[in-house]
């Protein structure tokens, strides 16, 4: 794979930013008072929701572009960026149990946040699924593209009937407005950073390759010719 | 032909409704399959007279939204395997036309299913809810309305895919969430003998789904079944 300049650039700032929040994590934000050591956990764990939901308004998009220019490039980025958001998603929820766990004393719990999550991820695995079981062609493309968009649509709905649907219920874990120490405020904004500048590289990789997936095929043509 | 709008739906959903006319197959496989997923969660269960209340409303819809599956499937798999999806395709109708004539067939499908399935689910769990009929029936066509504008759309997806049937409850129930909590929570609502008053949130939240969801569809169906 050819690296241009520009993304040697970008992959190496990526490099130094995660390196940067590795740090600010564990040398320069102070160790929370009542949690302790597992609260270093919730800055990757923040960063990475703000990932996966960038990553599922970029399929969204894609999708809406998609259908009314019908490019193959914007297949590619809404496929590239849903895959991409899975995996963070993923991290989403495994930190976050390992953070619940101690504090919470569970795993797990229906909160209307953690559900929302775990339903965003049961629908971006099907999009994947639907994704691979439609073809690489253009129909795969299109009915992935609408199902990008319903998806994304449905999200602020689930969010709000589950919240309705556990305030009938007690609320276990109410959400307080502590303040939040200069220092960790930072740290929390170079992970960010960080993890936005690693979801374009990764982005980028991934577009990379199924541009190359597609060269493979048109060489495959010739040669079968 | 110069027919109007309201009248192209309606000759979609009366073409679907001779056909299950003729055949019955899907409104008795949906009927069965809903009173035995009642069967089988009776046993796994076992709901006594201090929790049926709790237990009932959940039953009812898993059973519904198991037994809506098999019929959103067969809708289009039907149409897609003795190719009569690609004559709907060359009339000379709008797509979306032919996606809100699919929608209100199955909407009466499923509807009916459930309608006549509620006599025997009240007397499977002793409730006592046929002055309550006219209310669930409200809550039954809102929620149902729901499923079938989300199900139809994607039905429509998969059986465009190698999965096919396969595919379709993967990508509908994490969709229908809202639906499914919406309509559990007013059918609980209605069956502990609530004022309507209290459901009327659920109601409404479950409307504003319908109305999206027809909307959206009625827009996107057209990418779905290009050819």
């Amino acid at each position: 794979m050819q690296r241009n300049s520009l993304e040697k650039i970008l992959i190496g700032i990526t490099f130094l930013s995660l390196m940067a929040s590795l740090y600010a994590i564990f040398f320069y934000a102070p160790l929370e008072a009542t949690m302790g050591l597992v609260q270093k956990v919730w800055y990757f764990h923040l960063a990475s929701a703000w990932v996966t939901f960038l990553a599922y308004a970029v399929v969204f998009v894609a999708g809406i572009l998609y259908l009314s220019r019908k490019k193959r490039c914007f297949d590619i980025l809404g496929y590239s960026s849903a895959g991409i958001g899975v995996v963070f998603n993923t991290l989403v929820l495994v930190t976050g149990s390992i953070w619940a766990k101690p504090i919470w004393g569970t795993w797990w719990t229906w909160d209307s946040r953690l559900s929302t999550t775990l339903i965003l991820w049961l629908m971006y695995i099907a999009y994947l699924m639907l994704r691979t079981s439609s073809g690489e062609d253009s129909k795969g493309a299109r009915l992935a593209a609408v199902f990008g968009i319903v998806a994304f649509i449905d999200v602020p709905i689930v969010y709000m009937s589950i919240r309705w649907w556990r305030t009938i219920h007690p609320l276990v874990f109410k959400s307080k407005g502590t303040e939040v120490d200069p220092a960790m405020l930072t740290t929390l904004l170079i992970s960010l950073v960080a993890f936005t500048l690693l979801y374009l590289c990764l982005l980028r990789q991934r577009i990379a390759l199924e541009h190359l997936k597609d060269e493979l095929e048109r060489v495959k043509e010739k040669i079968r010719r | 032909m110069n027919l109007n709008f309201f009248k192209k739906i309606g000759l979609i959903v009366w073409k679907d409704i001779i056909v299950e006319f003729r055949t019955k197959d899907l409104f008795s496989a949906m009927f069965l399959f809903s009173l035995l997923v009642v069967v089988i969660f009776n046993f796994a269960f076992a709901p006594g007279t201090e929790n049926v209340s709790q237990l009932a409303p959940g039953i009812l819809w898993v059973a519904f939204t198991f037994a809506g599956v098999l019929g959103l499937n067969r809708s289009f798999v039907f149409e897609k395997d003795s190719g009569s999806l690609q004559g709907l395709m060359l009339s000379p109708v709008d797509r979306g036309v032919i996606y809100l004539g699919k929608m209100i067939g199955n909407i009466i499908f499923i509807f009916l299913v459930e309608l006549v399935s509620l006599p025997l689910f009240a007397v499977f769990f002793n409730l006592s809810l046929f002055h309550l009929i006219p209310r669930l029936a409200l809550v039954l066509l809102v929620s149902t309305v729901g499923f079938a504008s989300a199900g139809t759309l994607l039905a429509a997806i998969s059986v465009n895919t190698k999965a096919r049937e396969v595919l379709l409850p993967i990508l509908l129930f994490p969709i229908i969430i809202p639906v499914i909590i919406g309509a559990v929570k007013s059918t609980g609502n209605i069956l502990e003998g609530k004022p309507l008053v209290e459901t009327l949130s659920w109601l409404k939240l479950l409307t504003a789904f319908d109305i999206i969801f027809i909307i959206v569809s009625f827009l996107v169906f057209e990418y779905v079944v290009e050819e």
